[in-house]
């Protein structure tokens, strides 16, 4: 048994409306991999929060190292030994990696001594990194080796690390994997957090598991099987999606030699993109964060204008209309940011209906709003998708993340589109929602439409998509059939390992 | 400690609500003010706000100046509040104001001494299209190469007004006003003249085109796609644009709209209450009118009524000059205040307040 | 009309003193906005801080008082606006422009007496050995105090932002609100800051306006100069050097164009009024043709820490 590091007790916290912790307790030793398990909307990123000083918890306690730990802030909990890598938010896109790391320590060195620092940690690690270079311009795993980089040059006792892997390659994954083992070896504690099963099995050595804010059970993840772990974690079991066999049919979207600035600063550009979509097939398009994603669902919806022919729909080139003409026709898309660009988050479900559908519903005559008509619309997507709303007047932002994405994609769906384009169908979202969405493609799929699923999560790919393809820099790979096909395969279609390399410490 | 918790979806109450509420923290503090430039608070607020309307002596002049200087209030505010909601911050108003006077009233001074009922026409239209053009400045320039409408539109207000000073003592200068500076007074020129549509309420033709600016605003933004898109563009740009929105064309539109709504109210300020083409015609009706955008939410009934309650202001104000020797400019920061205060209060329509522990900020 | 009475000396001199009150403010805005706050109040605190920094050196007969009291109006003027957009959430190109309302109403206010008065001025304050080099010596350095502390004041924001942990964490607040919140900096407290900053320098050139440059109280005075100085913060993409390089092109500009009245051109007095606003115009759009290089991607954005 090893010491105990930081030990949680009773740890509650709630907002107006929900518990996002109840009476949260366990305990992490030192060097231990501790994996934190659970859905979204569990209360995972409200208690490591809580460890790293940004949310305060109402009740419970912490100890670090047998004496009382309440962070006022982030600089306290870095001052203990606290370090954790975000997800999302911690970067400065216009700052240089020095100075981004700079921002995240307490005591910085002199810039020089900085730089130096970075290098030699970068090395050690197998993370190389150029300290002057601006961070827009590095891809999602250049990011976050600048995060972590910025905690190890703190000498963490306690690593968080928030969903690490969803930026990264198969490759990837095993060389963070092995760093993190070497740091675990050297004594730092990990804690883990993920909804990734095999990886959680792999690496981990305790998992607590936490559902609807509570902790359910605290296991050994290598002795228990995912089917287990993934039980603990939903809860219930719900239908896995079906999908029948079928023949694909005409090729109903094809993409010649795209290639398109983005209109981004920092985004991708995308090059010499070609693929073709039959009817009743869904096409799986994967890849790294920042691979060119956005500006490829953009390419199709119509917000990014091409040369006509570079994309054709049912052999009409279509590259040079705009969203309007492009979902009348039955071109249609779900983009991956839910609030801001596929709803507005201030506007009522029936105006976010409006958004996309007024001109394929018939929702309005010489330009005027049927808001009757469009209020039905709205019903009957909310009903289709189970939707968990009042009614149709609520504001976007008032939905869960999971019920939005429902609504997003129930708006296309229920349009019955002839060629359907998504970005990151269940990102964020429960795992009962995932699934029903997952269904919904497929189902659309086999009524005859052609589907086209760009996302990060690989497995959501293997479970849809008949052919896999992998956005790298912009550029699409060889499209491949999905059976058959394994994982060391995939890590390849989407850059490998790029340059990183496997750490250099003796463990 | 009490902070900020944001609310699921924004309040109709709150929405309706902090209008009433910044006008009434307004009158505390002017009060205050008042009272510390030696004047009787409660008598100053009541001369300001009551007097103008039911002043036994006073009230049959300034009733119908109610109308005359809400009018070109309302409209000015009706065309910015259709660009402020759609992000775009047209603050050169006063500017579009001033070339639209300029433009309609060369129109009516060319056909001088004409007399058919086709010049006041031909002068709104001119007046409309000069105040149009004054908005396409910055509106083609952001469009075009991306320049902060603000600024170019609020730069082209100082150009109007040099503009203004120029042609009212050169161009325009009315050739037997034995060398004073101005034109021509339209009052003494029927056929060119903004004359009242029923005698003695002040309701000239501008007021007129006011009331009809705030019905077509409320169905342009309540049952047409393009009010729709236009809302959709300010809440959300990227949705906008995924939804097809062109969104230089937004700007084109609204830019163009609220030029041509200032240009009009100036001329029928100049043909009317003004009379003439002076240096100083203008008394920054286009700034006002922001306060009155903002102060009506937005929301074309909403400016129908703040405009009432701006003009009551300014009625109220030269009373209050004339019977408490109040100041002025008072009355100025008094309307400033309003909008620090509704802008202040506005919070609540989003969020709301909760008391105990809460976030390190 | 006669070219001949510009003096190209005097030229030089005089723009630099009709640059400060502008370079002031703008590099005052700079830093506002470089922690991703868009403050379009400057025009409203610079006349409050004319009109202060005139009222209480008129009033006390020390031009450094005026000078400190206007910074410090214009300042607690700014933090209304703060509280407002930091606080409150409010809209901040809305509450920009109603500081700039109040900010002329209350000035006109406590103006009136003051009209038509004389004040106590800047005294010049020629630097040793400096000021005696031909042409140089009273082109850069028969200056007031005012003039040499501007430019101070540009290399000290250059300085701290380039080189100084509390630079870096103000352009990084700026750059990205979110970050710096989840690292633990505490966004609204550094732009309060800011804005507090914002407001003195504004204020100091509303002073320098009305206590050296007029020198008088005029209602109105700043005739759009809080503008022009949010123009330039544009133009200097963000940077505080070309902040002193676009104050002075305008402070030309204008010389130039009262020079040419007084020397009296056939070109109408209105046309060469106008000018510095067109020419604001036409830079502007120079600038944003060639894309804005520099913005804050914060700027403008409100930030509420939520969970």
């Amino acid at each position: 048994m090893r010491e105990t590091l930081l030990e949680i007790k009773g740890l509650t916290k709630a907002y107006p409306g929900v518990i996002a912790n109840s009476d949260v307790s366990f305990s992490i030793g030192r060097g231990e991999v501790h994996a934190l398990l659970g859905e979204n909307g569990a209360g995972k990123s409200t208690l490591v929060k809580m460890i790293y000083g940004l949310v305060k918890p109402d009740s419970g306690s912490m100890r670090l190292n047998g004496s009382a730990f309440a962070p006022q802030d982030p600089h306290a909990a870095r001052a203990s030994g606290v370090a954790m890598v975000f997800q999302h938010f911690s970067l400065f896109e216009a700052l240089s990696v020095a100075e981004n790391v700079a921002l995240g320590m307490e005591n910085p060195p002199k810039p020089r001594d900085l730089a130096r620092q970075i290098r030699e940690v970068s090395e050690t690690y197998g993370l190389p990194l150029d300290p002057d270079r601006t961070v827009g311009g590095l891809s999602a795993g250049e990011r976050q080796r600048v995060e972590i980089i910025r905690c190890l040059l703190q000498e963490p006792k306690l690593l968080i690390m928030d969903e690490p892997t969803s930026v990264l390659t198969p490759q990837e994954v095993e060389i963070l994997f092995q760093t993190l083992r070497k740091l675990s070896a050297e004594g730092t504690a990990i804690l883990y957090i993920s909804h990734k099963l095999e990886e959680i099995r792999s690496l981990c050595e305790t998992a607590t598991i936490l559902r609807l804010g509570k902790v359910v059970e605290t296991c050994d993840p290598r002795d228990t099987t995912a089917r287990q772990l993934a039980e603990l974690m939903v809860g219930a079991s719900f239908d896995a999606v079906t999908r029948e066999a079928r023949a694909p049919g005409a090729v109903r979207l094809a993409v010649h030699n795209l290639s398109a600035r983005s209109p981004n600063a920092f985004g991708t550009a995308l090059k010499d993109v070609s693929f073709e979509v039959r009817a009743g097939e869904v096409l799986g398009i994967g890849g790294v964060a920042g691979n060119g994603q956005d500006e490829l669902l953009a390419a199709l919806s119509g917000e990014i204008v091409t040369r006509p022919e570079m994309v054709e729909f049912d052999g009409t080139p279509v590259g040079g209309q705009g969203p309007e003409a492009r979902r009348t026709a039955g071109l249609l898309s779900a983009p991956e940011e839910r609030l801001g660009h596929a709803a507005a988050p201030d506007m009522s479900l029936t105006e976010n209906a409006i958004l996309t559908a007024a001109a394929r519903e018939g929702l309005m005559k010489n330009g005027f709003l049927d808001w009757s008509g469009a209020r039905g619309f709205t019903e009957k997507v909310i009903k289709a998708f189970d939707v968990r709303t009042p009614g149709p007047g609520t504001a976007a932002r008032a939905l869960s993340g999971g019920n939005l994405q429902k609504f997003v994609i129930g708006r296309e769906v229920m349009q019955r589109p002839e060629v359907l384009v998504v970005n990151q169908p269940t990102w964020g979202v429960d795992a009962a929602a995932a699934a029903a969405i997952r269904q919904a493609l497929l189902h659309l799929a086999g009524e005859g439409a052609a589907v086209v699923v760009i996302s990060q999560d690989l497995d959501e790919l293997m479970e849809v998509a008949d052919r896999f393809a992998a956005l790298n820099e912009g550029r699409l790979s060889d499209i491949r059939p999905v059976q058959g096909l394994t994982v060391e395969q995939i890590g390849l279609m989407m850059g490998g390992a790029h340059d990183m390399e496997v750490a250099h410490v003796e463990a | 400690m009490i902070h900020l918790v944001k609310r699921p979806q924004p309040s109709r109450v709150w929405t309706a609500v902090t209008p009433l509420l910044a006008v009434v923290l307004t009158m505390i503090v002017g009060g205050i003010m008042f009272a510390a430039l030696g004047k009787p608070p409660l008598e100053a607020i009541r001369t300001i706000f009551w007097d103008p309307l039911f002043h036994p002596q006073f009230a049959a002049y300034s009733r119908p100046q109610l109308l005359v200087k809400a009018g070109p209030l309302i409209l000015i505010a009706i065309g910015l509040s259709i660009g402020f909601r759609a992000g775009i911050w047209n603050i050169g108003a006063e500017g579009q104001y001033i070339m639209g006077a300029i433009t309609g009233a060369a129109v009516g001074l060319a056909f001088y001494p004409l007399d058919s009922f086709i010049v006041f026409p031909l002068m709104v239209i001119a007046g409309a299209l000069g105040g149009w053009a004054w908005g396409m400045i910055p509106a083609l320039l952001k469009v075009k190469f991306g320049t902060n409408e603000i600024l170019v539109s609020l730069m082209l207000v100082y150009v109007a007004e040099a503009w203004l000073a120029s042609v009212s003592s050169g161009l325009l200068k009315n050739p037997e006003g034995r060398g004073f500076p101005g034109s021509r007074n339209f009052q003494q020129y029927d056929a060119g003249a903004n004359t009242e549509v029923i005698a003695g309420t002040g309701m000239h033709w501008g007021v007129v085109a006011a009331f009809v600016a705030v019905i077509f605003a409320y169905v342009l933004l309540t049952r047409h796609i393009r009010g729709f898109h236009i809302r959709l563009t300010g809440e959300a740009p990227r949705a906008a644009r995924f939804a097809g929105v062109n969104p230089g064309r937004v700007v084109i539109f609204c830019l163009g709209l609220s030029g041509a709504l200032a240009g009009m109210a100036g001329l029928f300020e100049v043909s009317g209450p003004a009379g003439q083409i002076t240096i100083d015609f203008n008394s920054g009706y286009g700034f006002t009118a922001i306060i009155v955008a903002f102060l009506g939410r937005l929301h074309p009934v909403g400016i129908l009524l703040a405009g009432l309650l701006m003009a009551l202001t300014y009625i109220g104000g030269e009373l209050a000059q004339l019977m408490l020797g109040l100041p002025g400019a008072s009355i100025q920061l008094f309307q400033g205040m309003l909008l620090f205060f509704l802008l202040a209060t506005d919070v609540f329509t989003n969020y709301r307040l909760q008391f105990g522990q809460g976030e390190t900020a | 009309m006669d070219l001949g009475t510009i003096n190209p000396i005097l030229l030089v001199a005089s723009l630099m003193v009709s640059a400060t009150p502008i370079l002031l403010a703008a590099i005052g805005e700079m830093v506002v906005e470089k922690s991703g706050v868009l403050n379009l109040g400057v025009e409203g605190m610079m006349i409050t801080g004319a009109v202060v920094g005139f009222a209480v050196a008129v009033n006390t007969g020390s031009p450094g008082l005026g000078f400190a009291a206007a910074a410090l109006a214009s300042a607690l003027l700014s933090l209304s606006f703060g509280v407002l957009t930091q606080f409150l959430l409010s809209n901040q190109v809305a509450t920009g422009l109603g500081l700039t309302l109040v900010g002329l109403g209350l000035s006109s206010l406590i103006g009136k007496p003051y009209e038509g008065m004389k004040s106590p001025t800047l005294p010049d304050l020629p630097l040793p050995l400096l000021a005696d080099m031909p042409v140089i010596g009273p082109m850069l350095f028969q200056h007031d105090l005012m003039v040499y502390l501007s430019i101070a004041l540009v290399a000290a924001v250059w300085a701290g932002l380039k080189f100084t942990r509390a630079g870096l964490i103000l352009r990084a607040v700026g750059e990205s609100h979110d970050a710096a919140h989840a690292l633990g900096y505490k966004v609204v407290r550094i732009r309060l800051m800011a804005i507090f900053f914002g407001g003195a320098c504004s204020g100091l050139g509303g002073a320098y306006l009305s206590l050296v440059r007029v020198p008088q109280w005029t209602e109105g005075m700043t005739a759009g100069a809080g503008w022009i100085a949010l123009a330039i913060v544009v133009f200097a993409s963000w940077k505080p050097w070309r902040v002193l390089i676009g104050a002075y092109l305008f402070g030309g500009v204008t010389v130039l164009q009262l020079n040419l009245q007084a020397a009296g051109t056939r070109l109408p007095v209105e046309y060469l009024s106008m000018s510095p606003y067109l020419i604001t115009i036409l830079v502007l759009v120079i600038i944003s043709a060639r894309g804005y290089h520099g913005a804050p991607a914060s700027l403008g954005r409100p930030f509420h820490a939520s969970h």
